[in-house]
């Protein structure tokens, strides 16, 4: 078992913990990201960023790229793909232990594990992922051709790639458990005027039915309880994200949305520990918004150091 | 023409595939786009690909005409998720999945099929 003493330590490698390994490697503090997922978080699954500052148009996967090569350059270690078990975030040493049983210990933490797309959660949908259950209208609408597809949600994401799949679909069903759409004013017009749109409000889906690929779901109305089985070839969904913090659940403070309470300056209540990025209270997440929370994070736990030494 | 920005090798024909296969016994190819599904994929890969030093990893563009040797594949049937992933062993297909998997996925199908490294 190997028990490696760090500055910094940081749950996460999407925009958030990439800069925050930034600033803090380059402020020649030992810095060590530890990652669940591929690096670069949701930043990856962006197929092309055209509102970065100082940048015309990247990919998501390039401006990830360029963020782990610039930290690693600036001295910081990055473990991806592993597993944390047990997290130890009180007293002045930070401690976290992955499944394989290797120990890290820092004196300031950085937690920032992003969020994921927000799953369906009824039955056949594992099943059906990959043969008819979509998350990505550029990925997979062009296998929907001539086809009938539904759609659930009813932000802006969902109305959006709704429009888009009619470029594929003969007829495109928006499921949506309210009666109003929480999508800007436009794409609600886009998608209303669109014929090949039609909207089932105040319901949500139940099942997702099927043999080798998707046939059918079950809808229920909200307000009558009433169930109805109707027939698709594909579900397209688009229901928010959620917070990466079920694991952590104990350990910060959190809302009642599983979302780490943090000050302006990225602390949490717990000395030393410091939160950014998606999985942090906060009305609008984009990359830039997780770059200046992970930079704010650096410094703030710069500073923890810095002060904690001279106390 | 490499179509896919990754850090793997890329197989760009089908003739490329098959001598790939003839000339190793554990294969695993992602065939996909430069897209969300697929990236995570590639990622995995370009992880594990040190560990795994039994398997080649490679990947194929799906756009390309030669990838119909994959998108046309028996095994690919009713597949309507990008990436089309491929696992090979002694040139046959041994596991095929459709769309994103993540690292425990990829590697218990790597440990089933071509034993733990």
């Amino acid at each position: 078992m190997s028990k490696d003493m760090y500055d910094v330590m940081i749950l996460g490698a999407g925009a958030a913990g990439l800069t925050a390994g930034i600033y803090s490697s380059r402020a020649k503090l030992n810095t060590l990201i530890l990652n669940e997922g591929a690096v670069g978080g949701q930043m990856v699954l962006t197929h092309e960023i055209a509102n970065y500052p100082g940048v015309e148009n990247i990919s998501g996967y390039a401006l990830a790229n360029i963020m782990k090569k610039q930290a690693r350059d600036f001295g910081c270690a990055i473990k991806s793909n592993v597993k944390v078990s047990r997290y130890g975030f009180e007293g002045n040493v930070k401690e976290v232990e992955l499944e394989d049983g290797r120990t890290f210990k820092a004196k300031t933490v950085i937690v920032a594990p992003g969020g994921r797309p927000r799953p369906l959660g009824i039955p056949g949908e594992d099943a059906f992922k990959g043969k008819g259950i979509s998350y990505c209208a550029t990925c997979d609408g062009d296998f929907f051709t001539g086809k009938e597809l539904v759609v659930v949600g009813g932000g802006n994401s969902a109305l959006e790639e709704a429009v888009s799949l009619t470029k594929y679909a003969t007829k495109v069903t928006i499921v949506h458990q309210f009666d109003h759409f929480q999508a800007f004013a436009h794409a609600i017009k886009e998608a209303k005027e669109n014929p090949k749109i039609s909207f089932v409000m105040e319901s949500e889906l139940r099942e997702v039915k099927g043999n080798e690929n998707v046939e059918s779901v079950v809808i229920e109305n909200l307000k009558t309880g009433e169930r109805s089985e109707m027939k698709t070839d594909g579900v397209f969904v688009f229901i928010g994200y959620l917070p990466n913090t079920e694991s952590l659940q104990g350990t910060v403070p959190m809302n009642e949305r599983g979302e780490i309470v943090v000050d302006p300056l990225m602390k949490t209540s717990i000395p030393g520990v410091f939160a950014a990025g998606d999985s942090i209270t906060k009305r609008f997440r984009q990359v830039t918004t997780a770059v200046a929370d992970g930079t704010i994070a650096a410094l703030s736990a710069a500073e923890f150091i810095r002060t904690s030494e001279v106390s | 023409m490499k179509m896919l920005q990754t850090n793997l090798q890329e197989v760009e024909t089908a003739a490329d595939l098959q001598k790939l296969l003839e000339e190793n016994e554990n294969v695993m190819v992602c065939c996909g786009r430069m897209g969300p599904m697929c990236i995570p994929v590639y990622e995995v890969m370009e992880e594990i690909e040190d560990e795994y030093t039994n398997v080649k990893f490679a990947v194929m563009a799906f756009d390309s005409p030669e990838a119909g040797v994959i998108r046309n594949a028996p095994e690919c049937r009713g597949f309507m998720g990008l990436p089309f992933t491929m696992y090979y062993k002694n040139g046959k297909v041994v596991k095929a999945t459709s769309s994103i998997q993540n690292f425990k996925q990829v590697t218990n199908i790597l440990d089933e099929n071509f034993g733990k490294n």
